[in-house]
């Protein structure tokens, strides 16, 4: 028989299910997850540090572990729960089953449980708290040590992902082995190389890779560095990277990027994109249950495209009605427009500036996993750059 | 964008009839289509040949024609009602064809008929195999190496490119036909000459063999604004060379990363813009490298296709429907997604279940015919079945197939084989054979090598069936070897004589655990009581008093991020139903489960028309059935819908949570019938004629004593137990005698037997005759009539519908042979005698609901050979003739409604007539007999309907897709028997100009009797033969009717050539006869058509 594991809620809620990954216990905000691939990128994006990550697709480690599939130098989610993990990979490339990936990067997880039950219930009753155990097997004991767990609001979570120091990446998606370059956008002959600051908020490596095709030399800084290091490096552009938990949490950035905006092309991602809406002058809020998975659509408000987009965020930027009365949002730097809309909740999901050089999006571009959709973002930035250069 | 205005009226093509390839799916998106384009206002014109359709309801249209889908005949409809617009993309391959056609000929431009959804260009460049080729090319994606040949010379010289193995697929077919894999030159030339042949342009590819790889389907949407979705990646559990149709298919996909998943929704994005599909559902395949994950296009539909309506009943997101509005102009955006109500259609469909796709295939009923799965498809149905997991859900797939299998039985006795136990060394040599081949049995015989220690490398080399999938069957294989170890160690150690299974096995906590694992992964009680050697009803018992009951998940399109607020259910073992059923009165509706030969489309139109019925009575319906293709399995057809198999354990358990105030089990052909026991046993009320009166009818020796009782006669007959006891049977009654198995479906093994020896070897070869199914003898009557009637009863009052005369003798299967209705040769008394046993007969049952009788009039003789008290075959095509839904009328009756309330005290009298003529699927099963007899063989019908019979037969001739000949030769042999009716037929076609060839006994038998007739030689009487005028296509018509069973063999050649080579064929007498007046029609006046509302104006 498999050892057991019981999943144990802050609202009281318990399920049994049978031992995965790490032997041990472990504890986070429970959020889930639907996209139905990626599983190895969800597991390595520092966006989930302090959360344990329930997959909705219900067979996980199918395709196993593949070293190009990493998105950041490790995991970082706190805990995994699958319905059911796969005994033994079948990929071409697959070198580790998702099970010794587990108990190598020692994360504790849970399968055989009823996870749409678990699902429909933080649906109805928002992400919560929650532990794991392989070694508790009191109930109770467990409920009580779930709520006992702090609130990821207001918590600094980038200063735990962010990097020590500053560094220069130089992958991009045309290094992959052949046939899995899947965007296609890599930008052939760049007029010039840019530079890139990026502020590693909790960065997924495509991120980097996706401006790397687009000609970019890439530096990446950690999240505390000023916006006097900034501008000694002198670069053409600096990007906000996505980052985990609630953007307050990481509002000593504020300053530095206020600084920034308008002075060089700034683009922001998911946190990157709610640090900047602070910046701003805006406020954020947490949402129910956030969006996890990789089918949100989002309108285009110019194009009324529809891109289908990765999304991964607990916590969102809101335009109160009186800010953009006129569609607009009035700032220090000129006027900023909303850009995109969430199709599902209407949540911002982008905006520009009218004057200063600054795209921002709520969701992934750069992918990783999900959709392609949105890269073209990449390419917009890349526009920003030589616009400001010309 | 808001929906177009300049729109005002659109023609919808349909598929026509049932073949192997174009099944019940198009019914379900043409329906769709119809639906949705009516309710955003437009008028909308249709043409579909098949009447079994709900598409073909005349509501459903504003101008409903069935009339042959046929390029004059679609120009004939856009002269008269002059649409705006086509919409090309809902009626499969057909569809498209005949849209191809129109505008080449001019006619979309002369009339000013834009194409909707999809252009030509569009089509075009999807279809023909070169313009894909170079437009794949122009986006930087790979295609299979291949050319385009239109001769067996470059052929040749192209095959020392691509080398064997060779796949050789001819241009514009449908499913694949014609299509072959050469592993060597022999094969290679037959396979091209085959496919230049097949191809309606005569052009073929020779490919590269991809053989292995991986295949995937994806499922795309694109709106005009560009918007481009992936409704659902499917993966192959059949890796490449098995035709997707024939593969047993999974979603979402198993084995894909991210990355490459992405790469191949990147591509599909790319390749429906570079095709330019303006709007809606286009399905596109991909190969994947198992090795380095290349990956190649395969093809793709510009249209709505099998795989579509598939992927809307796997995911909720509804293809069609939504194409439909795409195609007049909406965008994706501006469609809200009926299951969530706060969501859109613009998004991806993610799922928290999986679903397996299993083919259903009927090569038993086909002698000759080859059971290898190739890239021709072959199969004549499916099941579909959604489990929390693959294991859940691939066991609920093989129960749901109906094919006497609980599950993964073994098919070499192994059943309650243990690692260590003895085996004979022959065994497990005899599974790697059976592996090797790609049979529809392979599933099972992977089980069977996992069982005997087989490994997964080694099957794999065998298969190509992706290693997770095989791990997943191994897990089902170890588990049962868990519950046999657990069996055995009970055995053991029990000294007394009372321990019963399942108890003894699942007794204590871990018991539990191990029976809930059980059931977790999808075993059905009755596997699990053949693994414990107990009774499915012990399990049951146990099951249902130590643990909780089976839950319900709703398929919601989004894996539980948003409410469902659409009851579309399957079942599982989880910790929470979502059932909630309601307090409302409420009826279950059994369906037909998958399409096979016998039980098709019909019996789905039924089950709809009993949804419809309720739903005008306000009664909740909840319909249970598990065909991915049909109408009835659409979320909003009924109020509920349980996508589950048609099992007793399954449909109990349903009947446990909804508790209806009875179920409908007349309608859906022979599978719900089964259950109707079952279901009274466990106390739930079935509606209608009672399972008793069905049985009176069903059961042989009940049946004579019923028809003795009412004074009517039945061809001579009895019952036997063993081969002597059927000599002497048939002795007694008297040569020729019809025999087949008790209780089975379309005549399945069903035979004309003349003689003793015959019977001797039917015996020996054909059946197993035992107690439980004895052999049926009927007399057969030479040179009957047969007639089908179809009565609808509440009991008190009956009204006979229909009344059908078969155009083929008696003996062959009424699922097989043309029909006209009214009857075009039976006189008025011979119609009131028929009339009044109908009545007799219903009364004495107590038919309530559907009544179906076939009788055989030989002379002045009337007899009844069989009564059955459901719906039938023919009730879609009566409903249709007469203008009146029979289906609905019945259900209504059953729920308490007197025909007299409804307003249906007698049948109208028709002044047309209708012909409902059947469809096969010989040209792709190899080398099989196309005569027809007692054995069911057709896949689907069509009807002709006009105002004489002539033209209707012409007319339903031309929906099958024969062209009666107006001018030419016509070659002859017939057997002794028919030489008098010859003469008749003879003498019409030379007044009509046409030259006459026969065999020698025929020409001299017609020359003696001053006919003008030309001798040609039998295959056996040397060169120039029939067959080698038939090739050269120096005859334009065959007729060909053989007696005994020897020259059944003579004469095959004769059939398949005509066949092969689509010259019109007749192996009867009377179907002759019937094209002949056809023909004669044809040349006195010219094609009228005439749409269905005009038949019936209301």
């Amino acid at each position: 028989m498999m050892k057991k594991a019981i999943l144990a809620l802050a609202d009281g809620t318990v399920l049994e299910g049978r031992a995965l990954g790490f032997e041990g216990e472990a504890s986070g905000e429970v959020v889930f997850n639907t996209a139905m691939t990626g599983y190895q990128e969800i597991l390595t994006d520092p966006s989930y540090k302090g959360q344990m990550v329930l997959m909705t697709c219900p067979h996980i480690g199918n395709y196993g572990i593949s070293p190009e599939d990493n998105e950041s130098r490790r995991t970082w989610a706190e805990g995994f729960i699958v319905t059911e993990a796969a005994r033994r990979p079948s990929n071409w490339r697959s070198e580790l089953s998702l099970h010794e990936y587990l108990v190598h990067h020692r994360i504790v997880g849970i399968e055989g449980i009823d996870t749409r039950y678990l699902t429909r219930h933080l649906r109805t009753h928002g992400s919560q708290a929650g532990v794991i155990s392989h070694v508790d097997g009191d109930q109770d004991s467990l409920v009580a040590k779930a709520h006992a767990l702090p609130s990821i609001s207001g918590r600094d979570l980038v200063g735990t992902v962010t990097c020590d120091s500053t560094y220069q990446w130089k992958e991009g998606t045309g290094t992959w082995p052949q046939h899995l370059n899947a965007s296609g956008k890599i930008n052939p002959t760049p007029t010039r190389q840019f530079l890139v600051v990026v502020y590693d908020f909790g960065v997924k490596q495509n991120i980097l890779r996706r401006l790397v095709d687009e000609g970019c030399a890439v530096t990446v800084v950690p999240a505390s560095t000023t916006a006097e290091t900034v501008r000694a490096m002198n670069p053409d552009g600096v990007l906000l990277s996505n980052g985990p938990g609630d953007p307050e949490g990481a509002s000593y950035a504020v300053p530095h990027i206020q600084d920034l905006i308008g002075w060089r092309p700034v683009m922001g991602i998911c946190l990157g994109h709610q640090i900047l809406g602070l910046a701003l002058g805006l406020s954020s809020y947490k949402l129910k249950f956030g969006h996890h998975g990789a089918n949100h659509p989002v309108l285009d408000l110019r194009s009324r495209k529809v891109e289908i987009t990765s999304q991964n965020h607990n916590f969102a930027v809101r335009l109160s009605s009186a800010e953009h009365a006129n569609g607009l949002l009035e700032t220090p730097w000129g006027l900023f427009e909303p850009t995109h809309v969430s199709l599902n909740d209407e949540c911002l999901e982008g905006l520009v500036g009218r004057t200063a050089p600054v795209l921002s999006v709520q969701y992934h571009p750069e992918a990783a996993p999900g959709p392609h959709d949105s890269s073209y973002l990449f390419g917009q930035f890349r526009a920003m750059m030589e616009q400001a250069h010309a | 964008m808001p929906k177009r205005n300049d729109l005002r009226r659109i023609l919808l093509i349909g598929s026509g009839p049932i073949v192997i390839g174009q099944a019940c799916e198009f019914d379900y998106s043409g329906t769709q289509a119809c639906k949705t384009l009516k309710q955003e206002g437009y008028e909308v014109v249709l043409i579909n040949s098949n009447p079994a359709t709900i598409m073909t309801d005349p509501e459903l249209a504003d101008r409903t024609y069935i009339e042959p889908i046929t390029v004059e005949v679609v120009e004939r409809i856009l002269e008269e009602e002059r649409p705006d617009a086509l919409l090309p993309t809902m009626g499969g391959q057909t569809a498209l064809n005949v849209t191809m056609s129109l505008q080449e000929r001019g006619a979309l431009e002369k009339y000013n008929v834009q194409l909707i959804g999809a252009n030509y260009e569009a089509i075009n460049k999807a279809e023909d195999r070169e313009a894909f080729k170079r437009a794949m090319e122009h986006i930087g994606l790979a295609t299979p190496l291949s050319r385009l040949i239109r001769n067996r010379e470059d052929a040749m010289s192209f095959l020392e490119i691509v080398g064997f193995p060779a796949i050789v697929r001819p241009s514009f077919t449908l499913g694949g036909t014609g299509g072959n894999i050469a592993y060597n030159r022999e094969e290679f030339e037959r396979y091209v000459d085959w496919a230049l042949l097949t191809s309606p342009v005569g052009e073929a590819l020779i490919e590269r063999s991809l053989i292995g790889w991986k295949e995937y389907e994806l499922e795309v949407m694109r709106d005009l604004n560009d918007n481009v979705v992936i409704v659902c990646p499917i993966e192959n559990f059949d890796a490449m060379g098995i035709h997707t149709g024939d593969s047993i298919t999974v979603a979402p996909a198993m084995t894909l990363t991210d990355k490459e998943y992405q790469r191949m929704r990147d591509a599909a994005i790319r390749i429906i813009q570079e095709i330019g599909v303006d709007t809606g559902g286009s399905n596109i395949q991909f190969a994947l490298n198992p090795e380095n994950g290349e990956m190649i296009v395969i093809e793709m539909n510009p249209r709505v296709s099998r795989s579509s309506a598939l992927a809307s009943k796997a995911t909720g997101f509804p293809i069609a429907k939504i194409a439909a509005k795409l195609a007049v102009g909406y965008t994706l955006d501006e469609i809200a997604n009926d299951i969530t109500q706060v969501t859109q259609a613009s998004f991806e469909p993610t799922i928290d279940y999986v679903v397996v796709k299993i083919p259903r295939f009927a090569f038993e009923k086909f002698l000759g015919s080859n059971p290898t799965l190739t890239t021709q498809m072959k199969s004549v149905g499916e099941a579909m079945a959604l489990g929390r997991t693959f294991k859940e859900a691939f066991q609920k797939a093989l129960r749901s197939l109906e094919t006497d299998r609980c599950g993964l039985i073994s098919l070499s006795a192994l059943d309650h084989f243990l690692p260590g136990d003895d085996l004979s060394p022959s065994v497990p040599e005899h599974i790697r054979t059976a592996i090797r081949t790609a049979h529809p049995d392979r599933p099972w015989h992977i089980a069977d090598g996992l069982r005997t220690g087989i490994s997964k490398t080694e099957i794999f080399a065998a298969t190509h069936v992706d290693p997770w999938f095989l791990d997943q069957i191994e897990e089902l294989v170890l588990f049962e070897q868990r519950l046999l170890g657990q069996a055995r160690a009970c055995a053991r150690e029990t000294t007394t004589e009372t321990v019963t299974i399942p108890d003894a096995v699942f007794d204590g906590p871990d018991g539990l655990e191990l029976l809930k694992e059980a059931k977790r992964l999808g075993f059905s009680d009755q596997r699990l009581a053949q693994l414990l050697d107990t009774t499915a009803a012990a399990v049951r018992t146990f099951r249902n008093d130590r643990l909780p009951h089976v839950t319900y998940s709703r398929v919601d399109t989004c894996a539980a991020e948003f409410e469902a607020f659409t009851p579309y259910l399957y079942s599982t073992y989880g910790r929470e139903c979502e059932a909630r059923p309601t307090n409302r009165e409420k009826v279950v509706i059994l369906g037909g489960g998958p399409n096979r030969i016998g039980q098709g489309i019909e019996f789905d139109y039924c089950c709809v028309h009993a949804t419809m019925a309720l739903r005008e009575l306000g009664i909740e319906t909840i319909m249970v059935n598990c065909n991915p293709e049909t109408v009835s399995t659409d979320y909003d057809t009924s109020d509920r819908l349980y996508f589950e198999p048609l099992v007793e354990e399954d449909v109990l358990n349903i009947m446990e949570v909804e508790r209806p105030m009875g179920v409908v089990v007349q309608f859906g052909g022979q599978t719900p019938l089964k259950l109707a026991l079952p279901l009274a046993r466990a106390g739930i009320p079935i509606l209608g004629t009672s399972p008793d009166a069905i049985d009176r009818a069903e059961d042989r020796e009940r049946f004579s004593v019923l028809l003795t009782a009412l004074g009517l006669r039945q061809p001579r007959n009895g019952l036997a137990r063993s081969g002597e006891e059927a000599f002497a049977v048939a002795s007694h009654i008297g040569y020729p005698v019809i025999v087949r198995p008790s209780y089975v479906l379309g005549g399945r093994a069903m035979q004309i037997v003349y003689d003793e020896p015959s019977l001797r070897s039917y015996v020996k070869n054909t059946v197993i005759t035992t107690d439980q199914y004895p052999l049926l003898i009927d007399q057969y009557l030479t040179d009957a009539i047969e007639v089908d009637v179809d009565a609808v009863s509440d009991g008190v009052e009956v009204v006979v519908a229909g009344i059908m005369e078969h155009v083929e003798e008696a003996g062959i299967h009424s699922g097989d042979s043309a029909c006209s209705l009214p009857p075009h040769s039976l006189t008025t008394a011979l119609i009131d005698r028929i009339r009044t046993q109908t009545v007799a007969l219903a009364r004495e049952l107590h038919v309530v609901g559907l009544m179906n009788v076939q009788f055989a009039v030989q002379g002045d003789d009337v007899f009844v050979l069989e009564v059955n008290p459901r719906a039938s075959r023919t009730v879609p095509f009566v409903s249709k003739t007469i203008g009146i839904p029979l289906a609905k009328l019945a259900m209504k009756t059953m729920v308490g409604h007197s025909l007299r309330d409804l307003n249906f005290t007698r049948a109208p009298v028709a002044r047309h007539i209708a012909v409902k003529e059947s469809v096969f699927p010989f040209t792709k099963l190899g080398n099989v007999d196309v005569l027809l007899g007692p054995e069911m063989r057709s896949t689907g019908e069509v009807m002709g309907i006009d105002q004489d019979f002539g033209w209707a037969f012409a007319k339903s001739q031309a929906a099958a897709g024969l062209s009666l000949p107006h001018a030419g030769t016509i070659i002859m042999s017939v057997k002794d028997g028919d030489k008098p009716g010859t003469v008749n037929v003879a003498e019409r076609l030379q007044a009509l100009g046409f030259t006459l060839q026969a065999t020698r006994g025929t020409a001299a038998y017609l020359l003696e009797r001053g006919l003008d007739v030309e001798p040609v030689n039998k295959v056996k009487e040397g060169r120039p033969h029939l067959v080698d005028h038939i090739k050269n296509r120096q005859a334009q018509l065959v007729v060909n009717t053989v007696g005994t069973a020897s020259s059944h063999n003579d004469s095959l050649p004769i059939r398949r050539e005509a066949l092969q080579q689509n010259i019109p064929y007749f192996t009867t007498i009377q179907g002759i006869q019937a094209a002949v007046t056809a023909i004669e029609a044809m040349r006195k006046s010219s094609l009228t058509i005439k749409p269905l509302q005009d038949y019936h104006p209301t």
